[in-house]
């Protein structure tokens, strides 16, 4: 039994549902008790689609535990067959019901509907929504693709001279952190490019869709989250090429676009092709200086993770100070992305792990998820979120990919705005008594007035401290509150890191300074 | 202004509702989604739900979207080892209850709110909370209720969470017993207001159940008469009368009307004079009449249609036939309680279609057939419905918004008026 305050993910059976509301002509019966039909409200609301998912779900009671549950399961996908007439019927169960073992798939194979059943193994109580989703489509691709498996030792035959050159592009999920967009934009990208796109998946597809995959040159996977697991059996079965590179930020745009080139055998003149992105102009003009170094944060799903991880320290000029991820099936890639900043990545899907790091940490920014918002308001960091898990406004009805060329202007746009503004930074480091602009008052371009300065004089330090500990004499308490609030909270622990390590039992003013050049030596 | 006593009002009271009963899909909430007015309503109070992720999504879902410095749920999360064994599961809830009270010492009550999954592998949790609350006495009380799906339909969580706190009441000192309890969860504003009216007529001994701080002590036995604010409060009611409290019966306090009979009912069972009551309910009543006049141009004739969501279904459509003047269509419950709605249903326009219990593609045809003017849906059905060009009134909003009494009922009638008036604003753009 695990204490979960927020989760980062899901039930499995929450990412097979993605699956089927993102296609067509697909349904999925679900045996689950009455109330979880709360998961509709993830697609009509919080991405606010206009139809009911395609799930119909047996929503047993109490009363029908002592009867017959599996002559319900059967009752309600006959109907759901009969009203819906599906090209595919998807079968599986949630928590509850896996308990009760009924059973689905045997269950909808006796029913001899005339069309294919995928039934779904989903284990609730070890996995979760990303693995289902990626499962359900791994299975999907495969019920549907099994006859155009090549046979052993035999290879694709080359595309036909004179034909362009086309692919898939895979993994885009209903509730997915902004799929909508992101496929627009690179479906663009690779049509300036010259590439065809065959199949978008399953985002739009329909069961005929999936049957056609294999007509593609090769996939682009877009999200390794949940289309690492087709795309593997793709490569082996179809001898398809995937790529590897997620098009996140300027130049994960300029190396995605070098990959697919040569993946489709084009040429492309990638510095005339990206010439025109603002967001690369935006970073290097003198107003984002200030950004220099700025401290953040980064936690996510590993594919958001990595990519924001890149951008943040080779593109924005951040100093990422911690990265994590709560992607265990893609650990081994963030901890490498990790390593290859100088740090160790955090992978958990502890909610409670991830708070305690970045108090630890104190950033200057922290770019996560939905939950991170909540640790964000908590120490009062600037917070911006980069993956999902994410809530209503991260839908949003304008254009906001976080893909491609427009992707890197979404990024730094929605990075930078919580951040307080150069100007205001200046002045508030050097005149702390304004009765307007006080230390640590939120940004006032944000338009708010903030907490009042009482709340703020605690820095946001949750270890309390402990016996042994220097203490800070009223002196040296008093010049710390005149750091700027944002980096209050790393001077303080640096500040007692130091006197711990000098053996110092209290900590004056000249400590402090003390402390100040031996971290910036 | 006669009132009649109880038994003559349900024996007169027309018993020729056959309500339609349907087996199918529930497109319902489970009564963990209680927790979302709960927290806020007893703000010393923690809901830890012991269930699967699932459970945990759900509420994250749902109320995720306010960001918390300090959420007051959370959810203990079964694994697959302690389905193992339950001897296991025990030791591992006591592990995480020790965990979350070090977190958070604030913590004065703490519930541990049953789910599908707890229920299913019978895992005691009554007992673990006995077990914990010794453990943790006196700073922490630890109580327990089932807010799962196979047991609870959405506001029925606030039912079993309130019966759970009426069976921890102090033994009763018979010298100390309130004479009117108020029961079900209310807004403050409005628990104000009833204050005010109480004692205005007159009332010295009252209180509201559940109150704002879980210390707050309340001695409840045969001297208590009480009355419920809300319609879905079956176990509440019956752990009260065990405890030799007498229900007050009445309507419910949503309208005008309504809210009337609640106050007549009660202040007749408490022996307040006609003309104290007169005196002092005439004037709300006669403001409250005049404030529902702009939403009856809006609202009168169109026709209503109810999906089973909290039962407050029947209350709201006799409040939106009798005093603003829309037809009914069907009106959908997920129970009917019929002891507790008698004076409702005495009031309900006889020729309604009630219907208990749910298939709801059966019912979305029977809706989509009679092509009401306004349908009253979850939000897994509105968005949906808008879209084939219905005008919906999302359910769960009537659960979080201040709608019961005088000063309330414009706003409650306002509710339902705003997705037409915006209907109208709308598309009158679209055209001109």
């Amino acid at each position: 039994m695990k204490l979960t305050l927020w989760t980062y993910e899901g039930p499995p059976h929450v990412g097979a549902m993605r699956v089927a509301t993102a296609m067509e002509k697909v349904h999925y019966v679900l045996h689950a008790p009455q109330g979880d039909t709360y998961a509709d409200l993830l697609f009509t609301m919080i991405e606010r689609m206009k139809k009911r998912p395609p799930v119909t779900y047996t929503t047993f009671q109490a009363r029908d535990l002592g009867s017959d549950t599996a002559e319900l399961f059967k009752d309600a996908a006959r109907t759901a067959y009969a009203r819906f007439k599906p090209d595919l019927l998807m079968v599986g169960s949630s928590c509850t019901a896996e308990l009760i073992q009924d059973d689905p798939g045997g269950l909808a194979a006796a029913l001899d509907l005339p069309v294919p059943i995928l039934p779904l193994e989903l284990p609730a109580y070890q996995k979760k929504e990303n693995w289902g989703a990626a499962e359900t489509f791994y299975q999907m691709v495969r019920l549907l693709g099994q006859q155009f498996v090549l046979a052993p030792g035999q290879t694709r035959s080359a595309r036909a001279p004179g034909t362009k050159p086309t692919c898939n592009i895979l993994g885009p999920t209903a509730l997915g952190f902004r799929h909508r967009d992101d496929v627009e934009e690179i479906s663009r990208l690779l049509r300036e490019l010259g590439i065809e796109v065959n199949v978008v998946a399953p985002l739009g597809a329909d069961p005929s869709d999936i049957a056609r995959l294999h007509e593609a040159d090769f996939n682009v996977n877009l999200y390794p989250e949940t289309a690492n697991t087709a795309i593997t059996w793709m490569t082996r079965n179809f001898g398809q090429p995937s790529t590897k590179v997620i098009p996140i930020g300027f130049k994960g745009t300029q190396a995605f676009i070098a990959e697919v080139c040569q993946l489709a055998g084009i040429d492309c003149d990638i510095q005339e092709f990206s010439k025109s992105s603002k967001a690369r102009w935006y970073a290097l003009s003198v107003d984002s200086t200030y950004l220099t170094n700025k401290r953040v944060f980064i936690f996510g799903d590993a594919t958001h993770a990595i990519a924001a991880a890149k951008v943040a320290a080779h593109e924005m000029g951040f100093k990422v100070v911690g990265l994590g991820t709560y992607s265990r099936e893609l650990a081994r890639e963030v901890r490498e992305a990790a390593a290859e900043l100088g740090l160790e990545a955090m992978i958990t899907d502890d909610y409670l792990e991830v708070e305690e790091k970045i108090t630890e940490l104190q950033p200057e920014l922290i770019l996560g998820t939905q939950m991170e918002r909540h640790i964000a308001k908590r120490l009062k960091i600037p917070c911006a979120v980069i993956s999902s898990p994410v809530h209503v406004q991260d839908f949003p009805s304008r254009y906001s990919p976080q893909m491609g060329f427009e992707g890197a202007c979404v990024l730094f746009d929605s990075w930078v705005h919580p951040l307080m503004m150069g100007l205001e930074e200046h002045l508030i480091g050097m005149f702390k008594g304004d009765f307007e602009f006080h230390d640590g008052a939120m940004p006032s371009h944000l338009g708010h007035s903030g907490p009042g300065k009482e709340v703020l004089e605690q820095a946001p330090t949750m270890t309390a401290a402990k016996i042994g500990d220097p203490a800070w004499e009223t002196d040296a308490e008093k010049e710390l509150n005149k750091i700027p609030f944002f980096v209050r909270g790393k001077a303080r622990r640096n500040t007692e890191r130091y006197a711990v390590e000098q053996g110092l039992l209290s900590i004056s003013l000249e400590t402090l300074y003390d402390a100040k050049a031996h971290f910036k030596s | 202004m006669n009132s009649v006593s109880q038994e003559a009002m349900v024996d007169s009271q027309p018993i020729n509702f056959q309500p339609l009963k349907e087996r199918g899909q529930r497109e319902v909430f489970c009564g963990l989604t209680g927790i979302i007015w709960l927290h806020r309503k007893i703000q010393d109070a923690f809901f830890l739900v012991v269930g699967s992720r699932t459970c945990a999504h759900l509420i994250q879902s749902a109320a995720g979207v306010m960001i918390f410095a300090e959420p007051r749920f959370a959810t203990a999360i079964i694994d697959d080892r302690d389905l193992a064994g339950l001897a296991d599961a025990n030791d591992e809830l006591d592990k995480v209850v020790k965990q979350l009270l070090e977190r958070r010492p604030d913590i004065k009550l703490l519930f541990l709110v049953g789910s599908c999954p707890s229920e299913v592998i019978k895992l005691d949790l009554s007992r673990a909370a006995q077990r914990l609350g010794k453990t943790f006495a006196p700073n922490v009380r630890i109580l327990n209720y089932s807010g799962s799906g196979i047991e609870t339909t959405f506001t029925q969580g606030e039912d079993a969470c309130l019966a759970a706190l009426v069976q921890d009441l102090p033994k009763s000192n018979s010298s100390e017993e309130v004479d009117l309890l108020v029961v079900g969860c209310l807004a403050d504003v409005v628990e104000d207001q009833f204050s005010r009216i109480f004692k205005d007529l007159g009332l010295k001994s009252y209180a509201f159940f559940p109150p704002r701080e879980s210390t707050q002590k309340i001695n409840v036995g045969p001297k208590t008469q009480y009355l419920l604010a809300q319609p879905f409060l079956t176990d509440t009611a019956r752990f009260l009368d065990n405890l030799g409290a007498r229900r007050i019966a009445a309507p419910f306090p949503l309208g005008v009307e309504g809210t009337e009979k609640w106050f007549l009912a009660a202040a007749t069972a408490l022996g307040i004079s006609q003309d104290v009551f007169e005196k002092v309910i005439a004037p709300q009543r006669d403001r409250a009449k005049k404030s529902l006049e702009p939403h009856r141009d809006v609202l009168q004739g169109k026709s209503i249609f109810f999906f089973p969501d909290s039962q407050l279904e029947i209350p709201l459509a006799r409040f939106l036939n009798r005093e603003l003047g829309m037809s009914l269509m069907e009106v959908g419950v997920p129970y009917l309680h019929r002891q507790h709605m008698a004076e409702e249903l005495a009031m309900l326009d006889p020729k309604t279609q009630l219907s208990e219990g749910q298939n709801v593609e059966n019912q979305l045809d029977r809706c989509r057939a009679q092509q009401p003017n306004m349908v009253v849906c979850g939000l897994g059905l509105a968005n949906p419905l808008e879209a084939e060009g219905f005008t919906t009134k999302w359910s769960i909003e009537l659960v979080f918004t201040p709608i019961q009494g005088f000063n309330q009922a414009a706003d409650l009638a306002e509710l339902f008026a705003r997705p037409l008036t915006r209907k109208n604003k709308l598309m009158m753009v679209e055209t001109a």
